[in-house]
C-alpha cells in the first residue's frame, strides 16, 4: 500500500471510511450481512462480485445515500474528526460515479457540475464550474473534444459517461479524497478506458482512494491494489489483488451449486427436442420444447435482446386468437400487472380474443379458464374476483404465467420472473415449465439467478449486449456463466 | 433539436405572423398599433413564465387561469382600498403555491389533481370577492401600465424585460439550474443530498409570483376586474410554454421562448380579428395555429435525431 502523502491526514492509517458489521435489509431481503471494510488514502479497491452479492448496496450506504439498518459507517472529516451520514459523507470528499446515468440531459456540461458542488452559487459560478469540469476532463481525457457548452442530452452515451467520470473527479470546494467508480468504462471505447485507468492510478498514488467496480476482470486487476469479492451480502474475500488471478476470483465468486437434480431432465432432452423454432440476429436459437436461458451479469443486454425479439413477432394491429409469443413480465408492476384489475381479469388478458362470443366477453367461458388455471397452478384465494394486489408477490407472478400459459402460443419470453418470489412459489414455476416444455412449448428465460440457468437445456451468456457464451448441457454451470461474463483477458491494445 | 437552436422556431413563428398582420393592416405598424396588438399580452406573458415555473420541475398547473383572476380581484378590491391587507392576501396565496408544490413533492400526488382542485377553490374565492364585474386599479398599476416609454410601446418593453429577467434568473442563475435539474433528473439531484420539496416548493412559489404579477398587470389594462377575466389563461399560458419549445418533461423550457409563445398566441387573436374572422372560432384557429407550429418542430426534431445518429453512430 503507499503511503498516504495528501496534506492534513496526518496519522498515517486513517481510514477515510470504515464500515464496522453494516447491514442493510430491504424488507425480508438482506441485501448488506455484515460487511466491515476500511478505505486507506491511497488505496485502489476492486469491489467484485456476481449479480444481487450486494454491491450496489455497499456503494449506496458507503456515499451516504442509504442508511444501514444495522452496523455503523464512519467517515473521516479533512478537519481531523469523524462523522457519519450522507452530510459527513460529501464533508469527506466522497463522490460516486454511477452506472446508471445520473446527469441531468437538459442541463449544459459546466451546469450539470452545479448538482453535485453545493458551492457553486452567486456571481460568477458559472465560470468556476467551467474551469472545473474542463480541467477535469482536460486532466483524466486528453483530446476528449466535449464543449462545456454543450447540452447533455446531445452528448453520445461515451461522451456522457466521460463527463460524469469527471464530474466525480473535478476539484470542488472539498477535496476529492474517495471516488466510488460503478462500472465506469461500460461504455467507453478500449483508448478512453486506457486513459481512465491511467489516471486512477496517478490519482490513488497521489493519495486519492478509489472502488473500483467492474465487469472487466483485466481492468479490475490493472488498477486495484486489492480486491474484495462479494457474494450473498458479504465480503467473502478481500486480499491484495496480486495474491489473486483471475481464475482464483471466479472461483472465489461462485459457489458449488447442486446440479444433481437437473440432471435427470437434461437427460431425455435428446428426444424431447423438436425442430429449431426461432433464431435471431444475435444468434440466440431454441429448438421446439427447449428451455434456453439468458445469463450473465444484469443490464448487459438480456431484456433488450428478449423485448426486441418479442416485438418482433408480436407486434402489429391485429388481435389474434394464436399468438405466436407471450411474454412473463418480472417488473410485475412496469409491465405486468394490472393493478385496478381483478385476478381473473389480469389471468384472462391475453386469451380473450379466444373468449369472445359475438364481440363480447364471455363471462362464463372466462370464469371456467380462471377456475382452471386457479387450480392447476394454486393461485392462493377464495374468490378470483378479488383484486390483484390482495395476492402476495409470489401469487401475482402466478397469474402472469398463467396469462401466457393459458394461451396457445408455442414460444413463452420470461423477464426474469423469479424476481422477489418465495422459493416455494418458485419450486412449483419451476416444475410447471419442466411440464410446459415436455409438452412442447419452447421457453427464452432471463434470470439474473445461476441456480435457475443451470435448469435449462442452453443458456446464452450475455456480455455488454452480445453474447460471449453458448453453453449446452453439462457445460452449464455456475464456473462456465461467470467467466463468461467477466471479461477475462485484456483487450488487445 | 438542438437547445441551441430550440429558440428559432417560436421567433420564426412570431415573425411570420407579425408580417401577417402587418400585410392585412399596415396601420399596426405604428408606436400605437404595436401597443394595441401586444399590450394584452404582457399579463398573458407573466401567466406563460408562471406556468413555465412548474412544467419545469416536470408538473402543470391547471388553476393558473383562475388564480390570475383571484389576483385580479384582490388588486381591483384589498389593494385598491388597503392596499397592506391586499399585499398580505397576495403574500399568502404565493404561500399557498409553495406550500401546494410542497405537498405534491411530498406525497407524490400528481400535480394535474391537485392544481385542478385548487382552481376551483381559486374561483369560489374570486366569486366570493366580486361577484359581479367591478372594482378599481390602484392608480400606480394604471399609471404603471399606461406609461409612454419613447420610441418603444410600453407593451414591448415590458415583454422584453419579463423575458430577460426569468432568462437571467432561470438560465443563467445557479438556482435556476438546480431547479431545472429537478426537471432533467430528480434523482440525480435528491442523491446529491438537496432537498427536493423546498426546490419544488421554490418553483411553485416563482409560479405563484409571477401569477400575482399577471393578475396586477390585467387590472392595471382592464382598470377593473372580474371573477371569470383570466379563466383562459390555463390554456394559454401551457399552449404558451410549449410554442416556445418547452417540453412537458424533462426541465427543457425557454423562458424568452415563452414569452415568445404568449405574444404568438395573443397576435394570433389579432390576426384573426383582422381577418374579419367571429371570435367565436378564435380559440380553435389558435389551437389549429398550435398544432401547425408542433408539427413543424416535430420534423425538425426527427431530422435532428437522424443527425446525431449519423454522428454517434
Amino acid at each position: 500500500m503507499q503511503q498516504a502523502t495528501e496534506a492534513g491526514s496526518s496519522p498515517p492509517a486513517r481510514p477515510l471510511v470504515a464500515l464496522s458489521d453494516a447491514r442493510m435489509a430491504f424488507g425480508a431481503v438482506r441485501a448488506l450481512d455484515g460487511v466491515s471494510l476500511t478505505i486507506q488514502p491511497g488505496e485502489c479497491v476492486g469491489l467484485i462480485g456476481h449479480n444481487g452479492a450486494g454491491k450496489s448496496t455497499a456503494v449506496n450506504v458507503i456515499n451516504g445515500g442509504l442508511t444501514p439498518t444495522g452496523g455503523s459507517v464512519e467517515y473521516s472529516l479533512p478537519d481531523g474528526g469523524t462523522g457519519t451520514g450522507a452530510a459527513a459523507a460529501r464533508a469527506a470528499g466522497i463522490r460516486s460515479v454511477f452506472q446508471e446515468l445520473s446527469l441531468c440531459p437538459n442541463l449544459t456540461v459546466e451546469e450539470t457540475i452545479r448538482v453535485p458542488h453545493h458551492d457553486l452559487s452567486g456571481f460568477g459560478w458559472r465560470k468556476t464550474a467551467r474551469k472545473r469540469i474542463s480541467e477535469a476532463l482536460d486532466r483524466i481525457f486528453p483530446g476528449h473534444g466535449i464543449e462545456t457548452g454543450a447540452t447533455v442530452g446531445d452528448l453520445s452515451l461515451a461522451e456522457r459517461q466521460m463527463v460524469e467520470i469527471a464530474a466525480g473527479f473535478a476539484e470542488g470546494k472539498m477535496a476529492v479524497r474517495l471516488v466510488i467508480l460503478d462500472e465506469p468504462t461500460s461504455s467507453l471505447d478500449a483508448a478512453v478506458a486506457r486513459q481512465l485507468l491511467a489516471y486512477v492510478r496517478t490519482f490513488c498514488s497521489a493519495g486519492g482512494a478509489v472502488i473500483f467496480i467492474s465487469h472487466m476482470l483485466g481492468e479490475v486487476f490493472e488498477v486495484a491494489s486489492r480486491i474484495d469479492v462479494m457474494k450473498d451480502g458479504k465480503i467473502i474475500a478481500s486480499r491484495p489483488a496480486s495474491e489473486f488471478t483471475q481464475q482464483s476470483l471466479i472461483d472465489a465468486m461462485g459457489h458449488v451449486a447442486s446440479t444433481q437434480a437437473e440432471a435427470a431432465t437434461r437427460a431425455d432432452a435428446e428426444n424431447r427436442l423438436g425442430e429449431e423454432v426461432l433464431t435471431t440476429p444475435e444468434g440466440l436459437s431454441a429448438r421446439r420444447g427447449e428451455i434456453v436461458g439468458l445469463a450473465g451479469l444484469a443490464g448487459h443486454g438480456q431484456a433488450e435482446a428478449l423485448a426486441r425479439f418479442f416485438m418482433s413477432r408480436s407486434a402489429g394491429m391485429r388481435h389474434t386468437k394464436a399468438p405466436e409469443v407471450t411474454f412473463v413480465a418480472g417488473d410485475r408492476g412496469r409491465d405486468g400487472v394490472l393493478p385496478l384489475w381483478s385476478i381473473l381479469q389480469n389471468l384472462t388478458l391475453t386469451t380473450l380474443p379466444s373468449l369472445l362470443r359475438n364481440g363480447l366477453v364471455d363471462r362464463s367461458a372466462e370464469d371456467g379458464l380462471g377456475k382452471d388455471w386457479k387450480q392447476k397452478i394454486g393461485i392462493r384465494t377464495d374468490n378470483m374476483s378479488n383484486p390483484i394486489l390482495s395476492l402476495s408477490g409470489g401469487n401475482q407472478q402466478k397469474v402472469l404465467f398463467a396469462r401466457s400459459l393459458a394461451s396457445t402460443a408455442p414460444i413463452v419470453v420470461m423477464d426474469d420472473p423469479m424476481r422477489g418470489v418465495d422459493v416455494g412459489t418458485k419450486q412449483e414455476a419451476y416444475d410447471m415449465i419442466r411440464r410446459e416444455a415436455e409438452a412442447g412449448r419452447t421457453f427464452l428465460w432471463y434470470s439474473t439467478e445461476t441456480d435457475e440457468i443451470v435448469q435449462c437445456d442452453r443458456a446464452f451468456v450475455f456480455r455488454n449486449g452480445q453474447i460471449s457464451a453458448e453453453l449446452v448441457g453439462d457445460d452449464i454451470s455456475e464456473e462456465n456463466i461467470l467467466a463468461a461474463s467477466f471479461e477475462m483477458h485484456e483487450e488487445a491494445s | 433539436m438542438s437547445g441551441r437552436y430550440r429558440i428559432l422556431l417560436p421567433i420564426l413563428s412570431l415573425a411570420v405572423l407579425l408580417a401577417a398582420v402587418f400585410y392585412l393592416q399596415p396601420r399596426a405598424m405604428s408606436y400605437f398599433g404595436l401597443n394595441l396588438l401586444f399590450n394584452l399580452a404582457v399579463p398573458i406573458a407573466l401567466a406563460t413564465i408562471a406556468q413555465m415555473m412548474i412544467i419545469m420541475v416536470n408538473d402543470i398547473d391547471l388553476s393558473i387561469g383562475t388564480f390570475v383572476s383571484f389576483v385580479a380581484c384582490v388588486t381591483a378590491t384589498f389593494l385598491n382600498e388597503t392596499p397592506l391587507l391586499g399585499a398580505g392576501i397576495l403574500l399568502l396565496s404565493i404561500m399557498v403555491y409553495a406550500a401546494m408544490g410542497a405537498l405534491i413533492h411530498i406525497r407524490q400526488l400528481p400535480a394535474i389533481v391537485v392544481t385542478l382542485g385548487m382552481s376551483f377553490v381559486w374561483a369560489g374565492l374570486a366569486v366570493l370577492l366580486l361577484p359581479s364585474p367591478g372594482g378599481a386599479s390602484p392608480g400606480w398599476i394604471r399609471t404603471l401600465m399606461t406609461v409612454k416609454p419613447p420610441f418603444v410601446p410600453m407593451a414591448v418593453v415590458a415583454c422584453i424585460l419579463i423575458a430577460a429577467v426569468t432568462h437571467l434568473l432561470i438560465m443563467r442563475s445557479a438556482t435556476g439550474t438546480l431547479l431545472r435539474a429537478v426537471g432533467g433528473n430528480t434523482q440525480a439531484v435528491l442523491r446529491a443530498g438537496w432537498s427536493v420539496t423546498k426546490l419544488k416548493a421554490g418553483a411553485y412559489a416563482l409560479a405563484g409570483l409571477f401569477g400575482v404579477l399577471a393578475g396586477m398587470c390585467l387590472v392595471g389594462l382592464t382598470t377593473s376586474a372580474d371573477a371569470n377575466i383570466a379563466l383562459r389563461y390555463t390554456l394559454l399560458s401551457i399552449a404558451g410554454v410549449i410554442l416556445g419549445g418547452g417540453e412537458f418533461v424533462g426541465g427543457r423550457i425557454s423562458p424568452v421562448g415563452a414569452v415568445i409563445g404568449a405574444l404568438t398566441l395573443s397576435l394570433a387573436g389579432s390576426f384573426l380579428s383582422f381577418m374579419r374572422l367571429s371570435p367565436d372560432w378564435q380559440i380553435g384557429a389558435q389551437g389549429a395555429i398550435l398544432i401547425l407550429v408542433l408539427a413543424v418542430r416535430l420534423v425538425f426534431a426527427r431530422n435532428g435525431n437522424r443527425w446525431k445518429e449519423a454522428k454517434n453512430g
